[in-house]
């Protein structure tokens, strides 16, 4: 008979499991339960006192024992000796681990007065490194490591001739090389796979930086031995300080940190973390952060606009003291180094930030005498609240000067190099919210109470600005409405901007020189040491042009025109230059030349590079295959006080006038080893050419010699015949009154 | 002077040929028609019909009397010049990618493609320069190239080589009564087909086109190379200019490729090299597809080219073409001069 659900024995439900012996299998699998022991810490370091007066000494260090946890009823236990006193020394029992863990994080070496220092450990600590045997009982004094003399850093300073360096990424070769003008790149190093994806200098030209999988590693000296090396598994960029102290990594990819991926230098608090900020000089990690999600909205059509995620996220005060990071809307958050601790402990509120931008150098307020640092920061329109623009100083967080902007679609704050000017591009939109138009609106941040100017002449959206590097002059480029749907992009215009030369050589109201219309250009680089720009249009399809601009060109008296006098600007194009598939355009620390590149990062058409010099004079081109990047090595501010600096431009014409010996002497000898080897390839070929000819002869090869005609005794006695054939087409009679 | 544009063929250009006196251009195409062209005004003289598939290349004999055509209907052959009519056909297996008459007119030699369990082959045949002679059918040398295709060859001087070019990259020189295999040498990158071989006038000397973007001179005798032309594009045909010292070199961006790159990154200029210093001196611009021969005057004066854009374009050379010396030319000339 089958078994139907009906006729199920009635037994099998009612299972007893305490009938079954498990005890074979617990045996077996038995887990060992921590032994209760990690809600236990040891405080040492207490004062010695007598019996009697222990109570009291335990209410006293309670008070401070509770401020991180419960500690458990009776959970003090303080040992007394023969002698009828305390030994210094306490066991204490919190309700859980955690708050055991919390008193050794926050409670160890607080001081209890001023003789004695409370220790707080955790007992399984003790008993883990304390046990004995794991301690050597026998004092050996810290090994000293013999000092090492390490590389000059900076030794490329010191070439004789006063020549930059390069790096050239090309193919999977990284090399270094001195620039050479005309002349082909001088290699100093040159190394196949040195990065994985690029290469990047820091800030002051000491490190170069290569990237890898398993990390970042700074290069350096004349041997470029390895510096330092800082791991982060996925690191994908890199950012340094501005004075090379400090460098932020960062990867898409949380940090995966555990026994089972162990990285080098980091802890497991590294776990899951996106950015690390290390101090150069010990190669060690000061803290990391996680990617803040940056909240998403949404454009006009209800569609999730994709935000870029800002790079640098930490942001760096000019003298490396401090770096701030912002969470967009709510607030930004200064830590001070080397600590990295949060300044003053809290974040700044700063409702509906958008953005933020640190003073590229140390401010020099008119009337503050003490230290500070300044940001510059906008908020949007937040209900009937106008937008706002702000400057902060640190370390005081006093907001030093708003400003209230109204219909603001969209704000850029442009620094100058020296801090002396902040320059907030505005976006505005009409009421209709159609049409859009730029108002500049420029912090005076050296005078007195930081006085605003507004450049409100502009009719067209701004694409580009730049400041002259140290200089009280700017560009900017506009162009109009975007037609929709159109492959052309628009064409733009190019606006030079001075200020008013006042007595006194104060600095007066901004005034537009001069727009140059029609054009495709689309970036602007100045030159490092100001006065020269370069406006040109990148990465474009059609456009490849290149302008250089004088702004202090010294013209011929007659030419000069009234009314240009009172402005501090000159303006002249000095050339015109094109390079095919340009991508990026870097100019050379000391403003003498500019490398134009067209890289394989972006296309594979005619990649190389060109070098021109200041005046847009193409020095020389080469194209390379697979050409990724050239960047010119940094140097670090000068050392010259302004004195010095002015006595040598005073003497430049002496001083060039060496130079351009030098410059001869060496062309002479190069062109003198050219023309040499020429002279030899000749003679060579000539005479070479020579016993050919007398090899013919001897061999009878009559046509041969005769240039593949075949000779006969008609060409001999050739005779030219000119014959002049007159040929009438038309022929008309007319008859003359 | 402006460069003149023949544009007679309907198909890309395979080769084209210069007579000895200059006066007459040859042209082929894939378009099967033969033309001939004045040079100085770019007239078209007449044209040879009667192949039936893509001719690949063209040769006149030193009196330009005789001229001979190969092409992919897998016959060499022979016409008069003056009246265009056919006189010989010679069938083979494959098709004929090479056709060059000894510097004296009385040989004629042929290189077969390999193909279809066919190997590439050169032959050679007597020629009897009177185009009322009947020619003969009986080969007075097969040399049967078993290691690499051969895609050139010539006569040396004197016809005492046959030297060609392989599609390895080797240029091999055989004795041209014999057929014996006298020398190989790996003047291009392995594997690199060579694409073009011409002499200089005295045939002591030739420059190799190849694939591996060089252009290369060697010596008949030795097979030395000499000189090396480095370019960046694939290189289609190489020629020797007389008078002055310089090679002018053709290519571009494979055919195939040319419709996914710009003219501009197609590389489709001649490039002019100093002969002896193997510097670049200057480039052309012109055709819109590769360049697949060029050809130079024999009397120096200008040079044609013939693209995979259908056209021919014929450049007769300006004055400072000639006036152009390097300084330690300038000497030399100075030297000879008080001599």
């Amino acid at each position: 008979m089958a078994h139907s659900y009906e006729n199920l024995p009635m037994e099998d439900d009612e299972f007893d499991e305490s009938q079954i012996d498990f005890t074979d299998i617990e045996e077996q699998y038995q887990v060992r339960l921590d032994e209760g022991l990690d809600a236990f810490v040891v405080i040492d370091g207490l004062p010695v006192v007598p019996d009697d007066s222990k109570a009291k000494l335990v209410k006293f260090i309670l008070r401070k024992l509770n401020s991180v946890g419960k500690v458990k009823d009776d959970g003090v236990h303080m040992p007394v000796n023969e002698e009828g006193k305390t030994e210094g020394y306490a066991f204490v029992e919190y309700n859980a681990p955690s708050e055991a863990i919390a008193a050794v994080k926050q409670l160890h070496l607080t001081p209890l007065d001023k003789r004695h220092v409370m220790q707080v450990n955790k007992l399984t600590d003790i008993d883990r490194y304390g046990r004995e045997g794991r301690i050597e009982e026998d004092y050996t004094p810290p090994k000293v490591e013999p000092f090492a003399q390490t590389e000059h850093l900076r030794s490329w300073l010191g070439d004789a001739e006063g020549r930059d360096q390069m790096v050239m990424f090309r193919g999977e070769k990284v090399g270094v090389f001195w620039n050479n003008k005309e002349e082909a790149p001088e290699p100093v190093v040159d190394r196949e796979n040195w990065t994985e994806s690029f290469v990047q200098w820091s800030p002051q030209g000491t490190f170069l930086t290569s990237i890898h999988s398993q990390g970042v590693q700074l290069w350096g000296g004349k041997a470029w031995s390895r510096q330092k090396r800082f791991s982060h598994p996925g690191v994908n960029l890199v950012d340094f300080s501005p004075n090379e102290k400090y460098v932020t990594t960062w990867s898409h990819r949380p940090l995966q940190v555990d026994e089972n991926h162990p990285v080098p230098l980091l802890s497991l608090e590294e776990d899951g973390k996106n950015y690390i900020i290390w101090d150069v000089a010990t190669g060690k990690p000061l803290r990391s952060f996680t990617t803040l999600d940056v909240p998403t909205s949404t454009d006009a059509e209800g569609n999730p606009v994709k935000k870029k995620m800002q790079w640098p996220t930490f942001k760096w005060s000019s003298d490396d003291k401090y770096v701030a990071r912002m969470t967009q809307g709510h607030s930004i958050s200064v830590y001070e180094l080397p600590r990295m601790n949060l300044l003053d402990k809290t974040t700044i509120k700063i409702e509906g930030v958008m953005d933020f931008e640190w003073a590229p150098a140390t401010p020099k307020r008119d009337g503050i005498k003490t230290y500070e640092q300044l940001f510059c920061y906008w908020t949007p329109e937040l209900g009937s609240n106008p937008a706002k623009v702000g400057l902060m100083t640190i370390p005081t967080k006093e907001v030093v000067r708003t400003r209230n902007l109204f219909n603001v679609s969209d704000a850029k704050l442009h620094w100058q190099s020296d801090a002396g000017y902040v320059c907030v591009k505005v976006d505005r939109h009409s009421k209709s919210k159609k049409s859009l138009a730029t108002n500049l609106e420029i912090f005076r941040v050296k005078e007195k109470g930081v006085p605003v100017e507004v450049v409100d002449s502009i009719k067209e959206t701004v694409i580009n600005f730049a400041w002259e590097p140290k200089g009280t002059r700017f560009v900017l480029i506009t162009t109009g409405e975007i037609p929709a749907q159109t492959a052309v992009p628009p064409k733009t215009a190019v606006s030079f901007f001075a200020p008013e030369k006042l007595k006194g050589g104060a600095v007066g109201n901004f005034h537009h020189i001069k727009t140059i219309d029609k054009k495709n250009s689309n970036a602007i680089y100045w030159s490092p040491k100001g006065r020269f720009v370069v406006v040109a249009s990148l990465q474009s399809q059609q456009s490849f042009e290149l302008d250089f601009w004088d702004l202090s060109f010294d013209k011929p008296k007659d030419e000069a025109e009234k009314g240009e006098k009172d402005l501090n600007a000159s303006l002249q194009l000095m050339a015109t230059a094109e390079h095919y598939g340009i991508t990026d355009i870097e100019w050379d620390p000391s403003g003498r030349y500019v490398a134009t590149v067209a890289s394989a990062f972006r296309h594979h058409m005619e990649n190389g590079y060109h070098m021109y010099d200041f005046k847009g004079n193409l020095l020389r081109e080469e194209s390379i295959d697979r050409f990724k990047q050239l960047v010119w090595r940094p140097r670090p501010p000068t050392l010259l006080s302004k004195e010095e600096q002015a006595e040598i431009r005073k003497n430049l014409r002496n001083y060039s006038k060496v130079f351009d010996e030098q410059d001869q002497a060496k062309k002479n000898t190069a062109d003198k080893a050219v023309i040499e080897a020429r002279r030899r390839l000749l003679q060579e070929w000539l005479a070479w050419r020579e016993s050919m000819v007398r090899m013919l002869e001897e061999e009878g090869a009559v046509i041969e010699l005769n240039g593949g005609k075949i000779p006969s005794e008609e060409d001999e006695g050739a005779e030219e015949i000119e014959e002049i054939v007159e040929e009438i087409i038309e022929e008309s009679e007319e008859v003359v009154p | 002077m402006r460069p003149i544009l023949l544009s007679g063929h309907e198909r890309a250009l395979t080769q084209v040929k210069y007579n000895p006196d200059g006066d007459i251009i040859f042209s082929v195409s894939k378009d099967h028609v033969v033309c001939a062209w004045f040079s100085h005004n770019g007239e078209r003289l007449g044209t040879y019909h009667g192949h039936q598939g893509a001719l690949w290349t063209v040769d006149v004999d030193p009196t330009s009397t005789l001229l001979a055509t190969g092409g992919a209907d897998n016959t060499m052959r022979l016409w008069e010049v003056k009246t265009g009519k056919l006189l010989k056909t010679w069938d083979f297996p494959t098709s004929i990618k090479r056709v060059e008459f000894s510097a004296d007119g009385r040989q004629l030699l042929g290189v077969t493609e390999k193909r279809s369990g066919h190997l590439g082959t050169i032959v050679v045949y007597e020629i009897d320069p009177d185009p009322e002679a009947e020619q003969t059918d009986e080969q007075s040398l097969r040399i049967v190239c078993e290691d690499s295709k051969p895609t050139v060859a010539g006569f040396s001087y004197l016809a005492h080589y046959i030297i060609s070019g392989h599609e390895d990259g080797t240029v091999s020189q055989w004795d041209a009564k014999s057929g014996e295999l006298l020398y190989n040498a790996q003047v291009h990158e392995p594997d690199m087909l060579i694409t073009d071989l011409q002499w200089a006038p005295d045939r002591t000397y030739f420059i190799t086109a190849s694939k591996d973007k060089t252009a290369r001179i060697s010596a008949a005798d030795s097979l030395e190379v000499l000189k090396t032309y480095t370019t960046d594009t694939p290189l289609n045909s190489a020629a020797i200019t007389p008078v002055k010292e310089y090679v002018i070199l053709g290519g571009g961006q494979a055919a195939m490729d040319v419709t996914t790159t710009s003219a501009r990154q197609g590389k489709f200029e001649a490039r002019f090299y100093h002969k002896i210093f193997a510097e670049e001196i200057g480039r052309v611009r012109g055709h819109f597809g590769p360049l697949n021969y060029v050809a130079v005057h024999p009397q120096g004066t200008g040079y044609c080219s013939g693209g995979e854009d259908g056209y021919v374009r014929v450049h007769h050379f300006d004055k400072p073409y000639f006036d152009f010396l390097y300084e330690v030319e300038r000497e030399q000339a100075q030297e000879q001069a008080n001599l």
